[in-house]
């Protein structure tokens, strides 16, 4: 089964139980998190100061989107003295536009692109195809899903859903001969067929990992070698930015450089890290003779002044978070229905889509358990976001109507003690027709989902609060003296409290 | 002293065995629970599902039961959990906003109270089996009770402790989750039900009774012969044991 076919049902459910049904996917998708995440902890532990890193990772973050408005202007003032054509798109379709046009005033035949999310986000490949021009994938995995025919299904292992016999058919059918399913032999038959694609193309298209607004310098973060191919061999380049993707300093630079690669494959250094900063200049041995780059908004500026959403726009696309979510190790990327996926992608793309009703339901798709928040290199909330996206959905009037009756009645029983009481008086009595062997197997209404993989416990004799006086008699009648160490030490907490202090670690 | 339980609506109907055995074990160092019966349930799974308003219906019962307590213990890391997210829940009310600031400080998970309160890491159980524990997302992840389980586990005498494979990861239950998309939290449960075999223990210990249930529904429906118990059922057993 393909991504494409799962990307095609409707709700996250249907999207999802595709994916569950899909062995392959199942075990490629667990495999790479697996490696990928113990990589991380590895890497983590072995950096020494990972938690106070992180902790300046957040700060160098939310400092940047607070005064986002200054940087982005600092960096582009920098990079159009540098001799780059800065251009800024509101909009999917304008930066589409833009591309398009400097593709069209090129008279450009092929693209080769390195990988970017944002490109991915805009549909570029196919708008650059409805034109005539010929758009290449240079990153291998990027490469792979656009002879698949479909979109990535991981923020920076697109094709983490394919086992290497799946990517050797398909390399095959490119090859035109029988490729044995070995990573050598399929990556050396990339390289030699997209060597010929570098020397022809007319545009190199880019993403951006940070955009240095000192220099008005771009930096792209890689492991193939072919970004630098991408940026060096055509005479044009186009890079299209998220307008989030700012940085200060390089100094700055330093914190994500060291944050950034241990987070996404717990690796100390990503293998290439090219910063560019304008065209080719005279004294160059090569680079493009013309660069562009495209500052898109496309919904990230309706976070900006949200309080519950603004550090979204923290986020520096490493994937943790898909790694480390224990319902995306089960599902894979493609059941999040859009560009991007795992706990960012069910939060980022209801935000940039403005919240719409028909994207609220991946929020759904969360046990709200926190590894995401706990991976993220700059200590991003997802879990907390995911709450509050489901709360935004119900005060719109998109709730479902039973689940909305279901907790009006919730709320009504749990609102008096006395109705609470004897709602399990009645659960009692009830489930003397179900309850077998001190369970219930029973798959009716509510139950059936949860009694499809567990047997339900069955209510016990008598609540807490109703062996609550017994069990207090028997306490008071052997309580002996507290000691007077407890008793000083929890004095000592009262007092403690008194004076402001907390005792959580909680963010 | 008011010292006040928060039994947590689940412990309350299903496990009261789970309240019993932290009231009698706590009354070992004469720390005498009260119990005040107006408490109903937390409200996390209106709060977790985007319905606010009725999140805030119940939580004004846990709210009013320990207005009075100087301490308030609970047997759940995520039922405490969301007693952290009262001030936001209650930011539009000055009066209950404050109260929710006061009742934050004052709320410990059983471990928590044990270890950093009351410090006891050695409550003299001992526990001849095979045991290995599931770290509850909520209370470690966003309580950050890691270490005092730990503790008061490797004090147990005679316990043979073997670590989960996976533990962090979550056994999927999500409150509404499980109900919502069952079949994922299926898979979940599945798989943390796979690593709780390859331990071989005899027993699977935590501190959230909704994820022990979760996982202990899936061991039965497998057939496993895996007794689930939190970890104040095992100290008290322990302790009558010693």
């Amino acid at each position: 089964m393909s991504g494409t076919d799962i990307s095609a049902s409707s709700t996250v459910k249907e999207r999802a139980d595709l994916a569950l049904n899909n062995e392959f996917l199942r075990q490629a998708v667990r495999f790479t998190t697996e490696r990928l995440r113990s990589g991380k902890m590895t890497a983590a532990e072995q950096h020494g100061n990972w938690e106070e890193w992180r902790e300046r990772g957040r700060q160098i973050r939310l400092h940047t989107i607070a005064h986002l408005d200054y940087y982005l202007n600092l960096f582009a003032d920098n990079a159009r003295a540098n001799g780059v054509h800065v251009h800024f798109a509101d909009t999917a379709q304008e930066a589409v536009n833009i591309s398009l046009q400097i593709a069209e005033r090129k008279k450009a035949h092929t693209v080769v692109k390195s990988k970017s999310m944002v490109t991915e986000e805009l549909h570029l490949n196919h708008a650059l195809e409805s034109i005539g021009v010929e758009a290449v994938e240079t990153d291998l995995g990027e490469y792979i899903i656009q002879l698949a025919g479909e979109t990535p299904s991981h923020i920076i292992i697109p094709a983490i859903h394919k086992n290497r016999y799946q990517i050797a058919e398909l390399l095959s059918v490119e090859a035109g001969e029988t490729l044995p399913a070995d990573t050598a032999i399929l990556a050396g038959f990339v390289r030699r067929k997209l060597r010929q694609k570098f020397l022809e193309a007319d545009i190199g298209m880019t993403g951006c990992n940070f955009a240095v607004a000192e220099t008005g310098s771009m930096v792209l973060f890689e492991n193939e070698g072919n970004a630098r191919m991408v940026t060096t061999v055509p005479k044009t380049q186009i890079t299209l930015m998220g307008m989030e993707r700012i940085v200060p300093t390089w100094a700055d630079l330093e914190v994500m450089a060291t944050l950034l690669p241990r987070s996404a494959t717990g690796q100390k250094l990503t293998v290439y890290m090219s910063g560019i900063t304008g065209p080719r200049r005279e004294e160059d041995a090569d680079g493009p003779e013309e660069m562009h780059i495209i500052i898109v908004d496309n919904g990230r500026s309706l976070q900006l002044g949200d309080p519950e959403f603004q550090e979204l726009l923290n986020c520096i696309r490493c994937g943790a978070c898909l790694n480390a979510c224990p319902v995306y190790r089960h599902i894979g990327g493609h059941a999040y229905g859009g560009t991007y996926s795992g706990p960012i992608g069910a939060v980022l793309t209801p935000a940039l889509n403005k919240n719409v009703a028909e994207w609220d339901d991946i929020a759904n798709a969360s046990s709200l358990c926190g590894a995401c928040y706990e991976a993220c290199p700059v200590k991003i909330p997802l879990h907390e976001m995911l709450i509050y996206l489901r709360r935004r959905k119900v005060e719109n009037g998109h709730g479902s109507k039973l689940e909305s009756l279901g907790m009006k009645g919730f709320a009504a029983v749990m609102a008096k003690s006395g109705r609470f009481n004897g709602m399990l008086k009645l659960g009692k009595w009830g489930q003397k027709l179900v309850v077998r062997d001190g369970g219930i197997k029973v798959k009716l209404g509510p139950l059936k989902g949860w009694n499809s993989y567990r047997i339900a416990p069955s209510l016990p004799k008598k609540s807490f609060r109703d062996g609550w006086r017994t069990l207090e008699e028997e306490i008071r009648h052997g309580l002996k003296d507290m000691d007077p160490a407890v008793k000083s030490r929890m004095e000592a907490a009262i007092k403690k409290r008194a004076e402001g202090a907390s005792h959580s670690h909680e963010r | 002293m008011r010292v006040s339980l928060f039994i947590t609506c689940m412990s309350d109907a299903i496990y009261p065995r789970v309240g019993e055995a932290m009231v009698r074990l706590l009354a070992r160092y004469g720390v005498q629970l009260d119990f005040p019966k107006v408490q109903t349930c937390c409200g996390q799974p209106a709060f977790n599902s985007g319905y606010w308003e009725e999140a805030r219906t119940t939580a004004k019962t846990i709210l009013e039961a320990f207005d009075g307590s100087d301490f308030v213990i609970s047997p759940s890391g995520s039922c405490v959990g969301m007693i952290h997210h009262y001030p936001k829940l209650f930011e539009h009310d000055p009066v209950l906003h404050s109260k929710a600031i006061e009742l934050q400080k004052k709320t410990y998970e059983f471990s928590q109270f044990l270890v950093h309160v009351l410090g006891v890491t050695d409550v003299g159980a001992a526990f001849p089996h095979r045991v290995t524990y599931h770290p509850s997302c909520h209370g470690s992840r966003l309580l950050g009770i890691k270490d005092e389980p730990m503790e008061l586990m490797r004090n147990v005498k005679g316990m043979e402790f073997v670590p989960l494979p996976f533990a962090e990861d979550c056994c999927g239950f999500g409150g509404t989750f499980a109900v919502k998309m069952a079949d994922i939290s299926g898979a979940m449960v599945s798989e943390k039900s796979d690593h709780v075999k390859e331990t071989e223990a005899e027993v699977l210990v935590g501190l959230d009774m909704a994820c022990l249930m979760n996982i202990a529904g899936n061991l039965r429906y497998r057939n496993e012969p895996v007794r689930v118990m939190h970890l104040a059922e095992l100290l008290y057993e322990g302790v009558k044991q010693a």
